[in-house]
Order: C-alpha cells, then sequence, then structure tokens
C-alpha cells in the first residue's frame, strides 16, 4: 500500500480526536506487535491491532475503512499484555466513536436473523446496539 | 446474612436459571440474595470513550440504588459485575465525573457501596474449606473446564478479581464442590462477546474453537460465570435441522453446579431450557433424590 505521510497528517485533528476520545497516548506504542499475537479475533481482521495504532499514530484517515475496528469484541485481553500500558480496547473504540458520529452504523436491524434475535440474551442486544449502532 | 443482589436485564429473562440457582445456593449457604427494591439496567457495556459521560448514568443510577441497600451488592452476572465495579472504579479516581452525574440524575451516590461478584463472596466469606464441608453430594469424578471468559477478569486494576491471565477462583470452587477442574488453553479466550449480534460467524467460531479445546482436554461440562458466554458456547451447539453431532458438552453456570453439590432439587438447578441439556450429566451426581 502507498501511504503519503507528512507532518500536518501527523498533527492532524484526526490524530487529536483519536487521542481525546481514547485518552490514550497513540505514540506511547512502541509496535511490539504483542496486542497482535494475542488477540482471539486477529483471524477475522483485515489489519492487525498493531497496524491499527501505527495507520493512527501517523494520522491515516484510511484506518477508518478496516473492518478491524468493529471485529475488537473488547475483550481486553491486549491491555492485559501491552509492556507499555497502551489501552488499545479505548484506541478502537474511539476509532469506532469518530466512524459512528460521523454516521456510520454496523448493526442492520432489518438483516438480523429472527432465530437468533429471538434467542439472543437481552445484554447482547442492548450491548451490541449501543456498540455498534449511534 | 442478607446481601442486596441486582440481578440485571438477562438474569430476570433468558438466564432466569442462573438467577435461580444462585439465589437458591446462596440460600443454602446461609446468605440471603434481596433483590435492589427498584433497578434498572446497567447498559451492558462500559463506555471505554472517555467523552461519553452518559452511558455511565445507567451504572451510576444502579449504584445509587444500592447505596441504599447497604453496604455492598453482589452480581451474578459477570458483565453487569465488569459495568457496575469500573463504573463505581471510575468514580472513585474522577469524584467530579461523580459530581457531574450526581447533578444529572438528581441522586447523590456518594461513591460508598462495594461492588461483588458472588464468587467473591464464596471466597473471601465463606471461604473454600468451609464451602467443601457443606457439600453433600460431592462431584467426585466430573471434569468439569473452569471457562473465565474476559469481562470477570480484566482488567485488572479496575476489576481485581483474580489474576487474569492465570485465574484459579473456578478452579477452587469445583476443587470445593469435588470435581475435577480441567485445564484448557482457552479458558481466558474470548467467546466473541456483542459480535454475536453483528458477526454470528465471527463469535461462533471462537466459541466452537473454545469447546472443542475444552472437549479435547476430557471436559464433560464447561462451567461460566456469564449468561452471554453461557449463550455464545451453547448456541452453536443447538440442534439444527442436521440433528446433533453428537459431541456437544453442555455449557453451565458456576452456581448450577452447586446446586447438584448442595444436593437442593432438581427445580433449584434452573438447568432447563439450555440447548445442550446438562441434566442428565447431573442427575449422575444427585442420587436418588433424597437429599
Amino acid at each position: 500500500m502507498r501511504a503519503v505521510l507528512s507532518l500536518s497528517k501527523l498533527r492532524s485533528q484526526f490524530v487529536r480526536d483519536v487521542e481525546e476520545i481514547s485518552g490514550e497516548d497513540l505514540l506511547a506504542c512502541n509496535q511490539c506487535g504483542k496486542c497482535s499475537a494475542g488477540c482471539p479475533v486477529a483471524a477475522a481482521m483485515d489489519m492487525l491491532p498493531s497496524q491499527v495504532i501505527r495507520m493512527a499514530q501517523l494520522g491515516m484517515t484510511e484506518v477508518l475503512q478496516s473492518r478491524t475496528i468493529w471485529i475488537c469484541a473488547s475483550c481486553l485481553t491486549c491491555v492485559t499484555r501491552c509492556p507499555k500500558g497502551v489501552d488499545l480496547p479505548r484506541l478502537m473504540e474511539a476509532l469506532r466513536e469518530i466512524s459512528l458520529r460521523a454516521g456510520a452504523s454496523e448493526i442492520d436491524l432489518n438483516r438480523l436473523p429472527p432465530d437468533l434475535v429471538r434467542e439472543l440474551p437481552q445484554l447482547a442486544i442492548v450491548g451490541g446496539f449501543r456498540k455498534y449502532i449511534k | 446474612m442478607k446481601v442486596p443482589y441486582y440481578p440485571g436485564c438477562t438474569l430476570s429473562t433468558k438466564a432466569k436459571g442462573y438467577d435461580r440457582s444462585g439465589r437458591a445456593v446462596a440460600a443454602a449457604l446461609g446468605m440471603e440474595l434481596v433483590e435492589l427494591p427498584d433497578w434498572q439496567c446497567c447498559g451492558a457495556t462500559f463506555p471505554l470513550a472517555t467523552d461519553n459521560s452518559m452511558a455511565l448514568i445507567a451504572p451510576t443510577r444502579v449504584l445509587y440504588q444500592a447505596e441504599q441497600a447497604g453496604e455492598q451488592v453482589a452480581a451474578l452476572c459477570a458483565i453487569c459485575y465488569h459495568v457496575l465495579k469500573r463504573t463505581q472504579t471510575a468514580l472513585e479516581r474522577d469524584p467530579a465525573m461523580r459530581d457531574r452525574i450526581n447533578w444529572f440524575t438528581e441522586q447523590e451516590y456518594r461513591g460508598r457501596v462495594r461492588v461483588v461478584h458472588l464468587l467473591e463472596l464464596l471466597r473471601d466469606g465463606l471461604g473454600w474449606e468451609e464451602l467443601s464441608r457443606r457439600v453433600v453430594r460431592p462431584l467426585t469424578g466430573l471434569r468439569a473446564a473452569p471457562y473465565y471468559g474476559c469481562l470477570l477478569l480484566r482488567p485488572y486494576d479496575e476489576i481485581g478479581l483474580d489474576n487474569p491471565e492465570a485465574p484459579t477462583i473456578l478452579h477452587d470452587l469445583l476443587r470445593a464442590l469435588g470435581a475435577e477442574p480441567v485445564d484448557f488453553p482457552y479458558s481466558t479466550e474470548c467467546c466473541g462477546s456483542y459480535l454475536t449480534v453483528k458477526d454470528p460467524t465471527v463469535s461462533e467460531t471462537l466459541s466452537r474453537d473454545i469447546v472443542a479445546s475444552a472437549r479435547k482436554h476430557g471436559a464433560q461440562v464447561l462451567v461460566t460465570a456469564c449468561p452471554l458466554c453461557q449463550f455464545n458456547l451453547d448456541w452453536p451447539q443447538r440442534e439444527t435441522e442436521f440433528g446433533r453431532t453428537g459431541d456437544e458438552i453442555p455449557v453451565v453456570y458456576f452456581t448450577q453446579l452447586m446446586a447438584v453439590a448442595l444436593g437442593l432439587p432438581e427445580e433449584d438447578w434452573g438447568a432447563e431450557g439450555m440447548y445442550t441439556d446438562p441434566r442428565p450429566l447431573l442427575r449422575q451426581w444427585a442420587g436418588g433424590g433424597d437429599a
């Protein structure tokens, strides 16, 4: 993939938004990859969790197109293992929030399988809707 | 001893068996779980966005309701426990946020209530030795795989229930009941959580791996403390138009195994309506029904 880096991108509003919403310091991550190595849903992602941080560090808004931010289940395995104390699920949430606040919606209510909806525990519906719809 | 209790939405609807067995085993051990007189949903997610104080309102209302009832509030649902405990911690560390939410709700939550899980009351209050003395039907020979999942343990600095990578609380409980805890590598892996609403195939893949690993390590049953884990692990094992594979293993709540071991009647197990019926297995340890 071809990427253009610039100082204005590194200090862009996007980077500030991610840091403000998440409360995390993006540059604290030194790209060791431990989060990606232990992520239980990495196989379903189009981009590894550590790559998502790297793109966010560099101010690449293309990261918002990645499926990874929606696949992260906030299981907090990476938080437990990060040697730099980066709360990656908070960064993922910030990226989701930026998309949701711009109008994205990840669940199409009309396409939820009825047999599943009948059976789903209430907390899955409440939690899922809060996480994936604005 | 009376303990204020927050059941939460799922234990009042789809996971009634967890509520039933939880109340029954607590009562058998001298703890009465007293449901909060007035409660609402905790919101089922802890907000990870720091600028989203709105999502803290629902759990703070629950904490306020709990504070009126006593010094602590017990939960069974791992997600309610997670959300309430993290909210309690967050507002303790950020009094300005607490004031802001109190201003909005017009309720004075003072931050003095302690959120506990029933597992904590068993370990720190009753103790495993005392629990094993109360067992009348030891689950000798039952190979049970403790499945902790995520939200019961993580993040450690806010929840602090047990080691987030190598927990033992369910293992110790199973030993106290006389069962044999089965170690397997997926014990603290994620079941997919809310992904089951958005990407059921992803969460089903995770769940099938967890169940397959437990089976491979010789487990006869999976044991959980979370109604969403229970659903995510059990649902993919349901009977479909293709029948069943014969490889299913039941996924039960720890309270259900306790109910059997404490000799409680079958209606207190709350084990009906699960996709993989655990009762044929559990009846082997329940004896002739004379307990």
